[in-house]
Order: C-alpha cells, then structure tokens, then sequence
C-alpha cells in the first residue's frame, strides 16, 4: 500500500466524508475491544513503507517515525540518510514558514540528525518573532511546539511574554469550550480546541515567570465544557466530533479524538492540580480507540496508536481495560474463563481483583445462572480466571458482567476502571443425540413397530419405500452435556429427487424431542408429482454445538400420482455456469433476397443496340455533306481550334474516370481547371469563327 | 375514299418533303442529332420494360441523358435558326458555346447519378 497518493487525496476535503463513513463502519455496535498488540506493530510495518528511504512529506515522515517510536519497531538507517538534508535544509531557509519549521524539528527530534546550536538559536528567534506577530491558532501551534522541540535539544529557549501569549490564544477560546482558528473566522471546532490546549500548555512550560493559578483555573473550566460535548455510541465508547460538517475542512471522529486528547493529557501534565474530568470518560475515550481494531490508513494507525500512548501515562487517569482473551470456552476441553486487565497497550495494572458480578444467557431475559463469583489471580501469566466447570454452565451464548476493585484506595484517582463490563461469551460443549427413530406410517394412526432404530453419528444408508398415502416419521432428543434438552439454532430434514429438485423441512421440537412427520398425501404438489428416489439428509447445528451434523440417512423410494394438467412444473435447476462460455446457437441471417438481374447475354445484345443509333448518326452526317472547310488554316487559330475539341474530349473522358473511380471531389477539382481552359481557348476559337463569318458575309 | 386519303397523305408527306429539303444543312445536322438522342432514349426504354427496373437510378440517368441532350440541341436549333427574329441578334457561335457547356454540365450530373 503506498502513502504518498494517500497522503494527498488526504488533502482533499471530499476524502473527510468517506473516513466519515470508514469510521462509522468500522466501529460497529459492539465491538470486541483487545489492548494494542503484534497485529498493531505488522499493521504498522505493512503501512508504513518508505519509498527510497523517504515516506513523503514531513509531516507523514514525523507519523511514521512516531509510530515506529511508540510500538518499538526498529527504524533504519536509511530514513536519517535521505531525510536529515531535508531537515538541514528547512531549517537554514529563509523562506520557510513556521508550519515547516515545526514539522523539521519534530522529525529532529526522532532522527537526532547533525545540527549545530547557532541553526538552532536562529529558527527559535524566527519563532519567537512569528509569536509576537501572528494571531493565527495555527501559527502559534506551530511556533509554540519548535520552540519545545528545540528547548529538549539543549538550547535556552524562554517565552518573553508569556501572559500575552496566553490572553492571545485564550481569546480564540468560545463559551462552549471550542476554539476558533483566528480572529477572523467564526466558525469554532474541536479539533482547534485540542491544538490550542497543547499550545497553551507548551506556552506554560516555556513561560518566563509561571502564569497564574486562576489563570489555569479557566482553561480547566474549559476543558470540562469541552468534555460535556462527547459524545457517545452504544457500546460505551466516547469520542469526539465536530458540531457542524464542513466539507473542505471536515476531519472525522478519529482525527478530532486524537487532538482534544493530545491537549488535554498535554495540559494536564503542565498544570498543578487535577483536572475535573470523570473517569469514564477518560475508559470511554481508551476504548473508542481501541474499538477501532487495526485501521487501513496511515494517519489513522498514527492517530490511535499516539493518542493511546498519551492515555497510557497521563495525568487525568490511566484507563484499564478488561477483554477476554478468547470468547469460546469449551466444555469438552475442560476451558477456564480467562480475564484480562491491562493499560490500553498491555502493560501491566496495578493489584486488583475482578469479580464477576453476574452470568445471565443471552437469549433469556430471566434470572442470572451465575451471580458473584471472584476471579482468581495467576500472577505467572497476569490474568484472572475462573474454573466454570464447577459451575455448571450448561452450553450457550451468555452475557457476562464484570467490575473490578483496585487494592490500593489511592489508585482510584489515577486509573479509570469503569464501574461494570459487559462482555459476550459462548461456552460450547459436545451434545449427545438419544433414542433416534425413522419410518413409515400408514395415514391412519400408526403403529410404532414399523420405526427403526438410526444412529446419527454416522452416516446411514436406509432404503424407504412409500406412497402419497403413508407418512415419514422422524425423532430424536437432543441432550446437553448437563443433561437437559437442547433447542439448536438449525435443524433440517432435506429431500433431494434424483433430478436434483430440492426440499427443506424445519423440524419442530416439543417439549422432550425434536420430530417431523411428512404427511406426502399433503405435500404431493409441494413435490411438483415427482416419483422417484429421495435422498434424505438431516441437519443439526448451533454456534453452542461442538458437533453439529449434516447426515445423509439413506433414500426413500416415493410413488407419487400422476400431475393434473395445471400442475406447476418443478423449477428448473441451475445449469452449470461455465457453459455458457461454450458454442451458441448457430443464427440463420435471413438476407434481402437479390434481384433478379437478366441474363448477361440480353444485356450484351442490348448494349450493342444502344450504340446502334450512334453508327446512324455518323451515317446521317456523312450523307449530309458534312465537311471541315471552316476550319481554320492559319497556324494560331487552328491550334486553338484543335484544344478546343481536345478539351472537350478530355473533359469526356474525365466524367468516365469518375463513373470508374474517381469520386466527384477529384472530378469537381479537375473539371475546375479543365473549364477554366476550355473557356478560354473556346473563347478564343469562337471569336474567330465568328469574326470569318461576319467578314465573309460582309463581303 | 381510301384511296384518296392515301394518296392525300403520301402528297402531304411529299410536301413536307420538299420543305424539309430547303432548310440549312446546319439545322440538319442538329434535327439528326435529336432523332439520334431520342432513338437512343426509346432502345433504352424498351430495353427497361424487358428486365425491369432494378438499378433504377442508372436506366433514369441513361434517359436523362439522352433526353437532355435532345431538349439542348432543340434550344440550340431555336437560337441558331435565322428566320427566328427573337435571336436575330444573337451570334450562333454563343448559342453553340451555351450548347456545349450545358452538355457538360448535363453530363456531370447524369454520371454522378449513374452510379
């Protein structure tokens, strides 16, 4: 998967709508919530893919890096050789802006490249200018944060007016605890708010003199609003999200989440005292991230796993969180019901206990089956467990109810536990199927001798026989490792004919056993009057059963009457789709009938007629006397005379051309030329005519 | 009566006869030109009522041609003609080169629609 094109089409506003909807669909109602694990650090590995040592932007490069940083995967060399010029370059350039100064010094501060501390002194005087001067969010973000990152690098760094700076910031701030970008805008987001938090709190540390309590007092004053917008989704996670949907600048619940939680675990850290925010929206927070199991996009990866690594040690309260590590526990495998209670990326909790409140199964909304059980601790692999066999959980799908208890009283201030879990496990065993019979009946009450015995762990090969006047009769129990009876999710009886015309009956069960009894009198125009051979195949299964069954049980051989005349014919079976790459019907073109043309001879005789007058005319002419003496005898004259005739004749003979082959553009260009000439030599030529003639008369 | 009626048409046609022989050989030529034409047209048509149709933009162009060029040569008989006053001062040379280019025009079309 490559970044880059991602990182772009991030950009783009229309991208916000779709990581909308991705988010939406990946956080489905109840999703099962494990801490971070190997899958987050392969996911990593695979999304993360340096193109020639680069991964992009500065930007991108800082989340790579960071989220390499974070779940301890080992960088290479080759990211500092190709991106350290990079760095080197943005932070000598005059032309860089604060955007670009900061993200250089975030990658710094990863890479740890070659730079000397006069590049350093430089950009943090360009910074504290750009402080002085902007009343952009983004900006003092901006300059706020390289001023931190360049204070770890070992340079003096001091905010000169550090209240000013604050009052600035503060007064983006709005009364529901969102922040505006400048003072220009009037649209207020979230996601603004958590930048501001961040850069308030870096304003704090950097402060010459230390910014006043009450000061302090109205940003928590803030954050505590801010919190009363979260918002929630059914399975108890929180997260935050923007109040109005702008297109161009829309960044989703997961980008949003991640900021106010970046500033608020920022400011936390800087200011004295706590923070007046519930535990659980803290747990709400952890899970909603965590919900998000492995994401596909990289800015996603970098914003869960960097949000998380803030809610692992910050100051508000760390949030535990109790999965099971496998949700099946089996019966016949003698399973333990094992529980986990770890930090968001799996590191250990502090001493606690977790009790199991109550064990109720999920289909039935009455008494719990279990209620009050402690787990107990194996501090070998950190996980509390509980022996269910003693129990006696019979098989099923349950809904169970946690709450843990720390040991240490002061330990409920710093980790959010989260008052009661609710979590779904299946617990599956092996169910014995008893007493099984099959036979025919007549229609009148029928005997029980003509039921046989079947054994439905294997396969059986019974060979029925029966007319549309008898019954096929069809029981047995199914029993629970505990005993009691079972009512599984499927249980088919299916008839196939030979001519692979199928049916399915759903057994009932009553209160002891499972039967069908098909009455073939009724169910003669089920089976479209098909006689024939049926085989007989029974289904049993349920997601609680560890041994469901397809049993093919042999065949019944059924004489069925004649189909009426309206009978409906049986539907016809799917045909094998390959065929229909093979040959197709061969297609009888019917074409216009031709004309009947005459023979060739009739045609040839006529021609010859048609050119008969002709031979007369010539006739004609040479018995009138037709002669040349007009034609002119000085040399000029009759030369023109003679391209006359010839132009005619060549324009003749062009108009056969075109009848062969010429098309009439070619004709038109050449008869074009061709008159322009015949108009003036015949011009020339009859002008003299005429001018002999008038002198001949005259004289 | 008979006989007086054939004897009274053959003097008729022996008149128009005589008539016919005062006239200018130029004219001549351009009525046997016409005949020609027109005999030309008939064969065509006759030759059409034998086999049918069937190219019928080809026998249309082949009697258009012939008729065409017949109707052209009798407009050309009208302005050359010298005992017709209307085109007394028309030189017969015009009329000619009028002849001719129409022709040609006539024939460009009609082997166009030939086909």
């Amino acid at each position: 998967m490559s970044i880059f094109p991602l990182a772009m089409a991030r950009n783009l506003g229309l991208l916000g709508f779709l990581a909308l909807i991705y988010a939406s669909l990946s956080i489905p109602g109840a999703a099962v919530i494990r801490p971070i694990n190997e899958a987050h650090r392969s996911a990593a590995l695979e999304l993360f893919v340096p193109t020639h040592g680069s991964f992009g932007s500065l930007e991108e490069t800082y989340e790579a890096l960071r989220t390499f940083q974070i779940l301890g995967v080992e960088k290479s060399a080759e990211i500092s050789h190709a991106t350290c010029p990079v760095i080197v370059e943005k932070l000598e350039s005059s032309s860089s802006i604060s955007k670009d100064l900061f993200h250089a010094l975030r990658v710094n501060s990863i890479l740890g490249c070659q730079i000397d501390a006069r590049t350093f002194e430089d950009v943090a005087s360009k910074l504290q200018a750009v402080i002085k001067d902007t009343n952009s969010l983004l900006d003092f973000h901006y300059a706020v944060g390289g001023l931190l990152y360049i204070k770890d690098q070992g340079i003096n760094v001091i905010l000169s007016d550090g209240d000013g700076t604050f009052h600035s910031i503060k007064a983006l701030s709005q009364s529901d605890g969102r922040w505006r970008y400048d003072s220009n805008s009037a649209e207020s987001s979230t996601y603004a708010a958590g930048i501001a938090l961040e850069t308030i709190a870096g304003v704090v540390s950097l402060a010459d003199k230390v910014v006043d309590e009450s000061k302090i007092g109205i940003v928590k004053n803030d954050i505590v609003k801010l919190f009363d917008s979260i918002k929630s989704y059914d399975d108890g996670t929180l997260y935050f999200d923007e109040k109005h949907v702008d297109a161009s600048e829309y960044k989703g619940p997961l980008t949003t989440s991640a900021s106010v939680v970046r500033g608020v675990t920022a400011f936390a850290t800087v200011a004295s005292g706590r923070l007046n925010i519930p535990n659980d929206k803290m747990l709400g927070l952890a899970k909603f991230f965590l919900s998000i199991g492995i994401p596909g996009s990289t800015k996603d990866l970098f914003d869960q796993i960097e949000s998380l690594s803030r809610l692992e040690n910050n100051r508000v309260s760390i949030p535990l969180i109790l999965s099971l590590p496998s949700t099946v526990l089996s019966l016949t495998s003698k399973d333990q019901l094992k529980v986990e209670v770890t930090t968001v990326f799996g590191s250990a909790a502090p001493p606690l206990t977790v009790r199991m409140v109550q064990a109720s199964r999920s289909d039935s909304k009455g008494t719990p089956v279990l209620e009050n059980q402690e787990l107990q601790f194996d501090s070998e692999n950190t996980i509390h467990y509980l022996d269910i066999i003693p129990l006696k959980l019979d098989v099923g799908k349950y809904t169970l109810i946690f709450e843990i208890s720390l040991h240490d009283p002061e330990n409920t201030n710093t980790y959010a536990t989260g008052g009661r879990t609710r979590l779904m496990a299946f617990v599956t065993g092996s169910i014995k199927i008893d007493k099984a019979e099959i036979g025919i009946l007549e229609s009148d009450a029928g005997n029980s001798e003509t039921l046989q015995k079947l054994d439905l762990s294997r396969d059986s090969t019974l060979s029925l026989s029966a007319n549309h006047l008898q019954k096929l009769r069809l029981s047995f129990q199914l029993i629970t490792p505990l005993g009691h009876n079972f009512k599984p999710h499927q249980v088919f009886l299916k008839l196939r004919h030979e001519t692979n015309v199928e049916h399915i009956f759903v057994m009932e069960s009553s209160a002891r056993q499972f039967k069908i009894t098909l009455d073939f009198l009724g169910l003669v125009e089920r089976f479209y009057y098909l006689s024939g051979k049926y085989k007989i195949e029974l289904t049993v299964g349920d997601a609680a059963m560890e041994n469901s069954f397809l049993r093919a049980l042999g065949h019944v051989e059924l004489d069925l009457p004649e189909p009426p005349e309206k009978a409906a014919h049986p539907p016809p079976q799917p045909v094998d789709p390959y065929l229909r790459f093979g040959p197709k019907q061969e297609i009888s073109h019917i074409f216009r009938a031709p004309e009947k043309r005459p023979p060739k001879e009739l045609s040839l005789a006529f021609l010859a007629l048609t050119l008969l007058p002709f031979v007369g005319f010539l006739i004609g002419l040479m018995r009138l006397g037709v002669n040349l003496k007009s034609f002119p005898s000085s040399t000029v004259p009759a030369a023109f005379s003679i391209l006359f005739h010839v132009g005619i004749a060549v324009v003749l003979l062009l108009y056969v051309l075109f009848w062969l082959k010429l098309d009439l553009f070619t004709t038109l260009k050449g008869l074009g030329f061709l008159g322009v000439f015949l108009v003036f030599v015949g011009h020339r030529t009859l002008s003299y005519h005429a001018s002999t003639t008038a002198k001949l008369k005259s004289s | 009566m008979a006989k007086s009626t054939s004897s009274d048409a053959q003097m008729l046609v022996r008149s128009l006869h005589t008539a016919y022989a005062a006239t200018p050989t130029n004219l001549k030529i351009i009525d046997l030109y016409v005949v020609y034409a027109i005999v030309t047209a008939v064969i065509q048509v006759v030759y059409m009522g034998i086999v049918g149709s069937f190219p019928f933009n080809s026998f249309l162009s082949g009697v258009l041609s012939c008729v065409g060029t017949a109707v052209l040569a009798v407009c050309l008989r009208i302005q050359v003609n010298k005992e017709n006053k209307e085109f007394k001062d028309l030189p017969p040379e015009r009329a000619y080169a009028d002849f001719v280019l129409c022709n040609l025009v006539l024939h460009l079309v009609v082997m166009n629609f030939l086909g």
